[in-house]
Protein backbone atom coordinates (compact mmCIF):
# COMPACT_ATOMS: atom_id res chain seq x y z
CA UNK A 1 0.00 0.00 0.00
CA UNK A 2 1.56 3.31 -0.94
CA UNK A 3 1.87 5.85 1.66
CA UNK A 4 -0.57 8.85 -0.15
CA UNK A 5 -1.46 12.51 0.91
CA UNK A 6 -4.77 11.49 -0.52
CA UNK A 7 -6.83 14.95 -2.67
CA UNK A 8 -5.00 18.38 -2.78
CA UNK A 9 -6.96 20.84 -1.17
CA UNK A 10 -5.66 24.55 -2.69
CA UNK A 11 -5.94 27.34 0.41
CA UNK A 12 -8.41 30.11 -0.27
CA UNK A 13 -6.21 33.48 0.55
CA UNK A 14 -7.69 36.15 1.94
CA UNK A 15 -6.86 38.26 -1.33
CA UNK A 16 -8.26 35.89 -3.06
CA UNK A 17 -10.67 39.29 -4.74
CA UNK A 18 -6.98 40.76 -5.97
CA UNK A 19 -6.30 38.14 -8.02
CA UNK A 20 -8.95 38.65 -10.92
CA UNK A 21 -9.91 41.93 -12.16
CA UNK A 22 -13.86 40.66 -12.10
CA UNK A 23 -13.16 40.12 -8.86
CA UNK A 24 -11.62 43.14 -7.44
CA UNK A 25 -14.66 45.22 -9.39
CA UNK A 26 -16.84 42.81 -8.22
CA UNK A 27 -15.88 43.84 -4.07
CA UNK A 28 -15.23 47.16 -4.96
CA UNK A 29 -19.16 46.88 -6.14
CA UNK A 30 -19.61 45.84 -2.90
CA UNK A 31 -17.83 48.21 -0.69
CA UNK A 32 -19.80 50.93 -2.58
CA UNK A 33 -22.88 49.85 -0.10
CA UNK A 34 -20.61 51.65 2.94
CA UNK A 35 -20.85 54.50 0.58
CA UNK A 36 -24.51 54.45 0.52
CA UNK A 37 -24.95 54.34 3.72
CA UNK A 38 -22.70 57.30 4.52
CA UNK A 39 -24.91 59.54 1.76
CA UNK A 40 -27.84 58.98 4.22
CA UNK A 41 -26.53 59.87 7.05
CA UNK A 42 -25.18 63.18 5.44
CA UNK A 43 -28.93 63.32 3.85
CA UNK A 44 -30.50 63.37 7.34
CA UNK A 45 -27.37 65.57 8.80
CA UNK A 46 -28.56 67.76 5.87
CA UNK A 47 -32.47 67.72 6.91
CA UNK A 48 -31.45 68.12 10.29
CA UNK A 49 -29.33 71.40 10.07
CA UNK A 50 -31.69 73.12 7.44
CA UNK A 51 -34.77 72.72 9.67
CA UNK A 52 -32.63 73.76 12.84
CA UNK A 53 -32.68 77.10 11.57
CA UNK A 54 -30.47 79.62 8.86
CA UNK A 55 -27.72 80.04 11.08
CA UNK A 56 -27.16 75.83 11.61
CA UNK A 57 -27.21 75.84 7.63
CA UNK A 58 -24.99 77.93 7.44
CA UNK A 59 -22.42 76.12 10.00
CA UNK A 60 -23.42 72.75 7.81
CA UNK A 61 -22.20 74.57 4.55
CA UNK A 62 -19.27 75.53 6.04
CA UNK A 63 -18.44 72.53 7.73
CA UNK A 64 -19.49 70.34 4.01
CA UNK A 65 -16.91 72.27 2.25
CA UNK A 66 -13.79 71.09 4.68
CA UNK A 67 -11.22 68.92 2.80
CA UNK A 68 -12.16 65.85 4.52
CA UNK A 69 -16.05 65.78 3.88
CA UNK A 70 -15.58 67.00 0.41
CA UNK A 71 -13.04 64.56 -0.32
CA UNK A 72 -15.60 61.33 1.62
CA UNK A 73 -18.32 62.60 -1.04
CA UNK A 74 -16.18 63.02 -4.07
CA UNK A 75 -15.34 59.46 -3.16
CA UNK A 76 -18.76 58.18 -2.46
CA UNK A 77 -19.85 60.21 -5.95
CA UNK A 78 -17.42 57.66 -7.84
CA UNK A 79 -18.58 54.44 -5.56
CA UNK A 80 -22.36 55.74 -6.02
CA UNK A 81 -21.67 55.75 -10.25
CA UNK A 82 -20.31 52.16 -10.27
CA UNK A 83 -23.16 51.12 -8.15
CA UNK A 84 -25.21 52.52 -10.45
CA UNK A 85 -23.53 51.66 -13.47
CA UNK A 86 -23.19 48.16 -12.26
CA UNK A 87 -27.14 47.80 -11.00
CA UNK A 88 -28.40 48.96 -14.12
CA UNK A 89 -26.12 46.78 -16.06
CA UNK A 90 -27.11 43.83 -14.54
CA UNK A 91 -30.74 44.69 -14.18
CA UNK A 92 -31.78 43.25 -17.64
CA UNK A 93 -30.79 39.49 -15.94
CA UNK A 94 -32.73 39.28 -13.36
CA UNK A 95 -35.60 41.09 -14.84
CA UNK A 96 -37.64 38.97 -17.84
CA UNK A 97 -40.07 41.52 -18.58
CA UNK A 98 -43.00 40.13 -21.08
CA UNK A 99 -44.67 42.48 -23.14
CA UNK A 100 -47.63 40.80 -24.93
CA UNK A 101 -45.93 37.56 -24.95
CA UNK A 102 -42.36 38.61 -26.55
CA UNK A 103 -39.80 39.06 -23.92
CA UNK A 104 -38.87 42.82 -23.90
CA UNK A 105 -34.70 43.01 -25.16
CA UNK A 106 -32.32 43.64 -22.15
CA UNK A 107 -31.00 46.72 -24.30
CA UNK A 108 -34.54 48.40 -23.59
CA UNK A 109 -34.08 46.84 -19.88
CA UNK A 110 -30.58 49.00 -19.48
CA UNK A 111 -32.38 51.86 -21.47
CA UNK A 112 -35.31 52.08 -19.49
CA UNK A 113 -32.70 52.30 -16.41
CA UNK A 114 -30.95 55.06 -17.63
CA UNK A 115 -33.81 57.01 -18.44
CA UNK A 116 -35.39 56.97 -15.61
CA UNK A 117 -32.34 57.95 -13.81
CA UNK A 118 -32.07 61.07 -16.28
CA UNK A 119 -35.65 62.03 -15.65
CA UNK A 120 -35.60 61.81 -11.88
CA UNK A 121 -32.50 63.53 -11.62
CA UNK A 122 -33.73 66.09 -13.72
CA UNK A 123 -36.70 66.23 -11.06
CA UNK A 124 -34.69 66.62 -8.06
CA UNK A 125 -32.34 69.51 -9.75
CA UNK A 126 -35.51 71.16 -10.43
CA UNK A 127 -36.42 71.51 -7.17
CA UNK A 128 -33.52 72.00 -5.30
CA UNK A 129 -32.07 74.76 -7.65
CA UNK A 130 -35.50 76.78 -8.55
CA UNK B 1 -45.32 20.88 4.53
CA UNK B 2 -43.77 23.70 6.57
CA UNK B 3 -40.86 24.54 7.21
CA UNK B 4 -39.57 27.31 9.37
CA UNK B 5 -40.10 30.44 6.93
CA UNK B 6 -36.23 32.03 5.61
CA UNK B 7 -36.15 36.12 6.29
CA UNK B 8 -34.04 35.91 3.19
CA UNK B 9 -35.97 36.36 0.11
CA UNK B 10 -37.42 39.68 1.91
CA UNK B 11 -34.03 40.85 2.98
CA UNK B 12 -33.00 40.64 -0.81
CA UNK B 13 -36.20 42.48 -1.52
CA UNK B 14 -35.19 44.93 0.57
CA UNK B 15 -31.67 44.99 -0.74
CA UNK B 16 -33.32 44.78 -4.30
CA UNK B 17 -35.33 47.92 -4.00
CA UNK B 18 -32.44 49.97 -2.29
CA UNK B 19 -30.03 49.25 -4.79
CA UNK B 20 -32.80 50.60 -7.55
CA UNK B 21 -33.61 53.92 -5.76
CA UNK B 22 -30.03 54.70 -4.60
CA UNK B 23 -29.08 54.01 -8.35
CA UNK B 24 -32.32 56.08 -9.75
CA UNK B 25 -31.56 58.89 -6.92
CA UNK B 26 -28.29 59.00 -5.25
CA UNK B 27 -25.97 60.42 -7.83
CA UNK B 28 -27.97 63.53 -8.54
CA UNK B 29 -28.29 64.02 -4.45
CA UNK B 30 -24.61 63.13 -3.92
CA UNK B 31 -23.18 65.55 -6.67
CA UNK B 32 -25.51 68.77 -5.78
CA UNK B 33 -25.00 68.41 -2.00
CA UNK B 34 -21.48 66.71 -1.85
CA UNK B 35 -19.97 68.51 -4.91
CA UNK B 36 -21.36 71.39 -6.47
CA UNK B 37 -22.68 73.06 -3.69
CA UNK B 38 -19.52 72.75 -1.43
CA UNK B 39 -16.95 73.82 -4.37
CA UNK B 40 -19.42 76.49 -5.09
CA UNK B 41 -19.95 75.62 -8.35
CA UNK B 42 -23.94 76.31 -7.64
CA UNK B 43 -24.94 78.71 -5.05
CA UNK B 44 -26.70 76.56 -1.90
CA UNK B 45 -30.39 76.82 -2.25
CA UNK B 46 -31.72 79.65 -0.01
CA UNK B 47 -32.22 78.85 3.50
CA UNK B 48 -36.24 79.29 3.19
CA UNK B 49 -36.31 77.45 -0.51
CA UNK B 50 -34.93 74.35 0.85
CA UNK B 51 -37.00 74.39 4.24
CA UNK B 52 -39.97 74.68 1.99
CA UNK B 53 -38.88 71.42 0.14
CA UNK B 54 -37.59 69.77 3.53
CA UNK B 55 -40.95 70.12 5.18
CA UNK B 56 -43.42 69.29 2.64
CA UNK B 57 -44.78 65.74 3.74
CA UNK B 58 -44.99 64.00 0.24
CA UNK B 59 -40.74 64.95 0.41
CA UNK B 60 -40.68 63.47 3.94
CA UNK B 61 -42.28 60.45 3.18
CA UNK B 62 -40.09 59.94 -0.01
CA UNK B 63 -36.50 60.66 1.71
CA UNK B 64 -37.59 58.56 4.61
CA UNK B 65 -38.63 55.49 2.30
CA UNK B 66 -35.70 56.34 0.09
CA UNK B 67 -33.16 56.25 3.36
CA UNK B 68 -34.26 53.21 4.91
CA UNK B 69 -34.30 51.15 1.53
CA UNK B 70 -30.63 52.79 1.33
CA UNK B 71 -29.96 51.58 4.73
CA UNK B 72 -31.24 48.04 4.23
CA UNK B 73 -29.66 47.55 0.82
CA UNK B 74 -26.10 48.38 2.63
CA UNK B 75 -27.18 46.16 5.58
CA UNK B 76 -27.52 43.07 3.26
CA UNK B 77 -24.72 43.88 0.91
CA UNK B 78 -22.21 44.69 3.74
CA UNK B 79 -23.56 41.37 5.32
CA UNK B 80 -22.15 39.59 2.59
CA UNK B 81 -18.87 41.24 1.78
CA UNK B 82 -17.64 40.68 5.46
CA UNK B 83 -18.82 36.68 5.21
CA UNK B 84 -17.06 36.54 1.82
CA UNK B 85 -14.71 39.36 1.33
CA UNK B 86 -12.82 38.90 4.81
CA UNK B 87 -14.30 35.40 5.43
CA UNK B 88 -16.16 36.57 8.59
CA UNK B 89 -19.09 33.80 8.20
CA UNK B 90 -18.51 32.00 11.66
CA UNK B 91 -19.51 34.71 12.95
CA UNK B 92 -22.66 35.40 11.38
CA UNK B 93 -25.00 35.96 14.15
CA UNK B 94 -22.96 39.07 15.03
CA UNK B 95 -22.79 40.47 11.78
CA UNK B 96 -26.25 39.86 11.21
CA UNK B 97 -27.06 42.28 14.09
CA UNK B 98 -24.66 44.93 13.50
CA UNK B 99 -25.74 45.28 9.79
CA UNK B 100 -29.95 44.75 9.90
CA UNK B 101 -30.03 45.82 13.38
CA UNK B 102 -27.64 49.22 12.34
CA UNK B 103 -30.25 49.77 9.64
CA UNK B 104 -33.16 49.42 12.07
CA UNK B 105 -31.88 51.92 14.43
CA UNK B 106 -30.87 53.95 11.32
CA UNK B 107 -34.46 54.04 10.05
CA UNK B 108 -35.54 55.10 13.10
CA UNK B 109 -33.16 57.76 13.26
CA UNK B 110 -34.41 59.15 9.95
CA UNK B 111 -37.93 58.64 10.55
CA UNK B 112 -37.45 61.08 13.99
CA UNK B 113 -35.06 63.52 11.84
CA UNK B 114 -37.87 63.80 9.16
CA UNK B 115 -40.90 63.95 11.43
CA UNK B 116 -39.22 67.00 13.52
CA UNK B 117 -38.27 68.47 10.52
CA UNK C 1 5.79 32.50 -35.32
CA UNK C 2 8.24 29.73 -33.38
CA UNK C 3 7.08 26.13 -33.76
CA UNK C 4 7.42 25.31 -30.74
CA UNK C 5 5.81 26.28 -27.37
CA UNK C 6 6.36 25.69 -23.52
CA UNK C 7 3.29 24.06 -21.43
CA UNK C 8 3.75 24.62 -17.51
CA UNK C 9 2.06 21.77 -16.18
CA UNK C 10 0.57 21.38 -12.84
CA UNK C 11 1.95 17.91 -11.79
CA UNK C 12 0.36 16.21 -8.43
CA UNK C 13 1.33 12.77 -7.16
CA UNK C 14 -0.34 12.09 -4.11
CA UNK C 15 2.08 9.53 -3.25
CA UNK C 16 5.22 11.85 -4.01
CA UNK C 17 4.26 15.31 -2.92
CA UNK C 18 2.03 17.15 -0.36
CA UNK C 19 1.69 19.68 -2.98
CA UNK C 20 1.16 20.39 -6.53
CA UNK C 21 4.60 21.03 -8.51
CA UNK C 22 5.41 22.83 -12.06
CA UNK C 23 6.76 20.57 -15.13
CA UNK C 24 7.69 21.94 -18.05
CA UNK C 25 7.20 20.51 -21.66
CA UNK C 26 8.03 22.27 -25.21
CA UNK C 27 5.37 20.83 -27.41
CA UNK C 28 4.89 22.07 -30.83
CA UNK C 29 2.86 25.16 -32.03
CA UNK C 30 0.62 24.21 -34.70
CA UNK C 31 -1.73 26.28 -35.88
CA UNK C 32 -4.73 23.87 -35.47
CA UNK C 33 -3.71 22.54 -32.50
CA UNK C 34 -6.27 23.01 -28.88
CA UNK C 35 -4.62 23.01 -25.98
CA UNK C 36 -5.73 19.55 -25.16
CA UNK C 37 -3.42 18.59 -28.58
CA UNK C 38 -0.52 19.88 -26.75
CA UNK C 39 -1.31 17.81 -23.51
CA UNK C 40 -2.29 14.77 -25.76
CA UNK C 41 1.16 15.31 -27.26
CA UNK C 42 2.89 15.43 -23.96
CA UNK C 43 1.11 11.88 -23.21
CA UNK C 44 1.96 10.10 -25.93
CA UNK C 45 5.48 11.08 -27.04
CA UNK C 46 7.07 12.90 -23.83
CA UNK C 47 5.41 11.50 -20.39
CA UNK C 48 3.14 9.44 -20.42
CA UNK C 49 2.50 9.57 -16.67
CA UNK C 50 0.52 12.52 -17.07
CA UNK C 51 -3.18 12.57 -16.21
CA UNK C 52 -6.06 14.39 -17.04
CA UNK C 53 -9.57 14.30 -18.35
CA UNK C 54 -10.63 14.51 -21.95
CA UNK C 55 -13.02 13.18 -24.59
CA UNK C 56 -15.13 14.52 -27.10
CA UNK C 57 -12.28 17.51 -27.82
CA UNK C 58 -15.55 19.70 -29.82
CA UNK C 59 -16.40 21.20 -26.70
CA UNK C 60 -19.66 18.95 -25.92
CA UNK C 61 -18.82 16.83 -23.26
CA UNK C 62 -17.39 18.94 -20.82
CA UNK C 63 -14.33 16.43 -19.21
CA UNK C 64 -11.48 18.78 -20.40
CA UNK C 65 -12.01 21.30 -17.56
CA UNK C 66 -8.55 23.53 -16.51
CA UNK C 67 -7.25 26.57 -15.83
CA UNK C 68 -5.38 27.86 -18.55
CA UNK C 69 -3.07 31.03 -17.25
CA UNK C 70 -5.24 31.47 -14.50
CA UNK C 71 -8.90 31.24 -16.98
CA UNK C 72 -11.06 28.42 -16.02
CA UNK C 73 -11.06 27.01 -19.76
CA UNK C 74 -11.91 23.82 -21.88
CA UNK C 75 -9.03 22.49 -23.08
CA UNK C 76 -10.33 21.54 -26.22
CA UNK C 77 -11.71 24.86 -27.62
CA UNK C 78 -9.00 26.63 -26.68
CA UNK C 79 -6.24 27.41 -29.06
CA UNK C 80 -2.09 27.11 -28.35
CA UNK C 81 -1.52 29.90 -30.99
CA UNK C 82 -3.69 32.09 -28.94
CA UNK C 83 -0.84 31.94 -26.22
CA UNK C 84 2.18 32.07 -28.65
CA UNK C 85 5.19 32.39 -27.46
CA UNK C 86 3.86 31.31 -24.26
CA UNK C 87 4.90 29.71 -21.86
CA UNK C 88 1.14 28.29 -21.03
CA UNK C 89 0.28 27.12 -17.34
CA UNK C 90 -2.34 24.93 -17.48
CA UNK C 91 -3.09 23.62 -13.89
CA UNK C 92 -6.32 21.89 -12.41
CA UNK C 93 -10.19 23.98 -12.17
CA UNK C 94 -9.84 25.75 -8.94
CA UNK C 95 -12.24 24.84 -5.51
CA UNK C 96 -12.31 21.09 -6.53
CA UNK C 97 -10.03 18.45 -4.65
CA UNK C 98 -7.27 17.54 -7.06
CA UNK C 99 -6.84 13.70 -7.13
CA UNK C 100 -4.17 13.48 -9.57
CA UNK C 101 -2.24 16.19 -11.89
CA UNK C 102 -4.75 17.97 -14.18
CA UNK C 103 -7.69 15.52 -12.32
CA UNK C 104 -10.44 16.89 -9.70
CA UNK C 105 -13.25 15.16 -7.56
CA UNK C 106 -16.12 16.78 -8.69
CA UNK C 107 -18.30 14.23 -6.37
CA UNK C 108 -19.62 17.40 -4.56
CA UNK C 109 -21.27 18.77 -8.10
CA UNK C 110 -22.83 15.19 -8.36
CA UNK C 111 -24.30 14.63 -5.16
CA UNK C 112 -25.49 18.37 -5.52
CA UNK C 113 -27.30 18.38 -9.00
CA UNK C 114 -30.06 15.47 -8.37
CA UNK C 115 -31.51 17.52 -5.20
CA UNK C 116 -32.59 19.93 -7.34
CA UNK C 117 -34.53 17.48 -9.45
CA UNK C 118 -33.31 18.29 -12.67
CA UNK C 119 -36.14 16.06 -14.44
CA UNK C 120 -39.34 16.27 -15.53
CA UNK C 121 -42.13 16.75 -12.81
CA UNK C 122 -45.52 15.69 -13.02
CA UNK C 123 -48.63 14.87 -11.31
CA UNK C 124 -49.85 13.04 -13.78
CA UNK C 125 -48.18 11.58 -16.69
CA UNK C 126 -50.11 10.71 -19.80
CA UNK C 127 -50.27 7.43 -21.18
CA UNK C 128 -47.98 6.65 -23.63
CA UNK C 129 -50.20 5.94 -26.43
CA UNK C 130 -51.22 8.85 -26.44
CA UNK C 131 -47.81 10.70 -27.73
CA UNK C 132 -45.81 13.53 -26.90
CA UNK C 133 -45.76 16.53 -24.54
CA UNK C 134 -46.44 19.18 -27.29
CA UNK C 135 -44.39 22.78 -27.07
CA UNK C 136 -44.42 25.65 -29.14
CA UNK C 137 -41.45 27.07 -29.92
CA UNK C 138 -41.70 30.21 -28.03
CA UNK C 139 -42.49 27.51 -25.05
CA UNK C 140 -39.06 26.02 -26.01
CA UNK C 141 -37.16 29.33 -25.85
CA UNK C 142 -38.42 29.60 -21.98
CA UNK C 143 -35.80 27.44 -21.12
CA UNK C 144 -33.62 26.30 -24.02
CA UNK C 145 -30.79 28.35 -22.97
CA UNK C 146 -30.37 26.27 -19.71
CA UNK C 147 -30.23 23.24 -21.56
CA UNK C 148 -27.14 23.95 -22.89
CA UNK C 149 -25.27 23.24 -19.94
CA UNK C 150 -22.73 20.53 -20.12
CA UNK C 151 -21.93 20.13 -16.44
CA UNK C 152 -18.10 21.33 -17.74
CA UNK C 153 -18.06 22.57 -13.96
CA UNK C 154 -16.01 25.99 -15.78
CA UNK C 155 -18.75 28.15 -13.51
CA UNK C 156 -17.94 26.27 -10.49
CA UNK C 157 -13.87 27.33 -10.55
CA UNK C 158 -14.84 30.69 -11.45
CA UNK C 159 -17.25 31.11 -8.64
CA UNK C 160 -16.24 32.99 -5.47
CA UNK C 161 -19.11 31.96 -3.39
CA UNK C 162 -18.45 28.19 -4.34
CA UNK C 163 -14.56 28.49 -3.48
CA UNK C 164 -15.50 30.01 0.13
CA UNK C 165 -18.88 28.04 0.93
CA UNK C 166 -18.77 24.67 0.69
CA UNK C 167 -22.56 24.35 1.13
CA UNK C 168 -23.57 26.57 -2.07
CA UNK C 169 -24.88 24.12 -4.40
CA UNK C 170 -23.61 26.31 -7.48
CA UNK C 171 -24.56 28.00 -10.53
CA UNK C 172 -24.45 24.59 -12.84
CA UNK C 173 -27.42 23.05 -10.33
CA UNK C 174 -29.35 26.02 -9.66
CA UNK C 175 -29.27 26.80 -14.09
CA UNK C 176 -30.23 23.11 -14.43
CA UNK C 177 -33.30 23.57 -12.11
CA UNK C 178 -34.14 26.34 -13.82
CA UNK C 179 -33.93 24.78 -16.89
CA UNK C 180 -36.96 22.59 -15.69
CA UNK C 181 -38.78 25.23 -13.34
CA UNK C 182 -39.26 26.91 -16.93
CA UNK C 183 -40.21 23.90 -19.12
CA UNK C 184 -43.91 24.23 -19.90
CA UNK C 185 -44.19 20.30 -19.64
CA UNK C 186 -42.60 20.53 -16.08
CA UNK C 187 -44.83 20.95 -12.68
CA UNK C 188 -42.26 20.54 -9.95
CA UNK C 189 -41.50 24.39 -8.71
CA UNK C 190 -43.05 23.61 -5.83
CA UNK C 191 -40.47 20.29 -5.37
CA UNK C 192 -37.62 22.17 -6.23
CA UNK C 193 -38.34 25.04 -3.75
CA UNK C 194 -37.25 24.13 -0.34
CA UNK C 195 -33.75 23.28 -1.83
CA UNK C 196 -33.32 25.91 -4.37
CA UNK C 197 -34.64 28.65 -1.76
CA UNK C 198 -32.91 27.37 1.20
CA UNK C 199 -29.11 29.87 2.36
CA UNK C 200 -26.76 27.16 0.26
CA UNK C 201 -29.41 27.98 -2.79
CA UNK C 202 -29.89 31.03 -4.46
CA UNK C 203 -29.47 33.10 -1.68
CA UNK C 204 -25.69 32.26 -1.18
CA UNK C 205 -25.00 34.12 -4.95
CA UNK C 206 -23.71 37.44 -4.53
CA UNK C 207 -24.14 38.02 -8.69
CA UNK C 208 -20.41 38.18 -8.99
CA UNK C 209 -21.39 36.94 -12.18
CA UNK C 210 -17.94 35.07 -13.57
CA UNK C 211 -19.80 32.18 -14.01
CA UNK C 212 -21.81 33.38 -16.52
CA UNK C 213 -18.52 34.96 -18.15
CA UNK C 214 -16.78 31.50 -18.25
CA UNK C 215 -19.60 29.15 -19.40
CA UNK C 216 -18.22 28.17 -22.34
CA UNK C 217 -21.82 27.34 -23.94
CA UNK C 218 -23.70 30.51 -22.89
CA UNK C 219 -25.64 29.34 -20.19
CA UNK C 220 -25.73 32.39 -18.17
CA UNK C 221 -26.24 30.62 -14.52
CA UNK C 222 -26.02 33.93 -13.37
CA UNK C 223 -28.55 35.39 -14.87
CA UNK C 224 -31.19 31.93 -13.89
CA UNK C 225 -29.58 32.35 -10.34
CA UNK C 226 -31.22 36.31 -10.10
CA UNK C 227 -34.63 35.05 -11.62
CA UNK C 228 -35.31 32.41 -9.09
CA UNK C 229 -34.41 35.04 -6.17
CA UNK C 230 -37.11 37.07 -7.80
CA UNK C 231 -39.51 33.79 -7.95
CA UNK C 232 -38.71 32.97 -4.84
CA UNK C 233 -38.85 36.61 -3.72
CA UNK C 234 -42.70 36.29 -5.21
CA UNK C 235 -43.52 33.28 -3.80
CA UNK C 236 -42.38 34.18 -0.10
CA UNK C 237 -44.78 37.53 -0.47
CA UNK C 238 -47.32 35.82 -1.47
CA UNK C 239 -47.26 33.17 0.99
CA UNK C 240 -46.72 35.78 3.68
CA UNK C 241 -50.38 37.26 2.49
CA UNK C 242 -52.08 34.26 1.30
CA UNK C 243 -50.79 31.26 3.27
CA UNK C 244 -50.66 28.34 1.04
CA UNK C 245 -52.75 26.24 4.01
CA UNK C 246 -55.88 28.58 3.33
CA UNK C 247 -55.96 28.17 -0.29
Amino acid sequence: MIETTGPYHRPISLFWWTRRRAYLVFVLRELSSVFVAWFVVYLLMLVSATSSGGDSYQRFQDWSGQVWVLALNIVSFLFILLHMVTWFGLAPKAMVVKLRARRVPPRAVLAGHYALCVLLSAIVAWLVLR
Amino acid sequence: MSRRRSPEPFVWLLFSAGGTVTALLFPMLVFLFGIAFPLGWLSWPDHAHLLSVVQNPITKLILFGVCVLALFHWAHRFRYTLYDGLQLKRLSSAIIVLCYGGAVVGSVLAGLVLLGA
Amino acid sequence: MADRITLEVARYRPEREAEPVMQSYEVPLRPDWAILDGLNYIKDQLDGTLSYRWSCRMGICGSCGMTVNGDPKLTCATFLTDYAPGPVRIEPLPNFPVIRDLVVDIDDFMTKLPTVKPWLVRDEHEPVEKGEYLQTPEELDEYKQYSMCINCMLCYAACPVYALEPGFIGPAAIALAQRYNLDSRDAGLDDRHDVLSSDEGVWGCTFVGECSAVCPKGVDPAGAIQRYKLTAATRAIKDLLLPRGGR
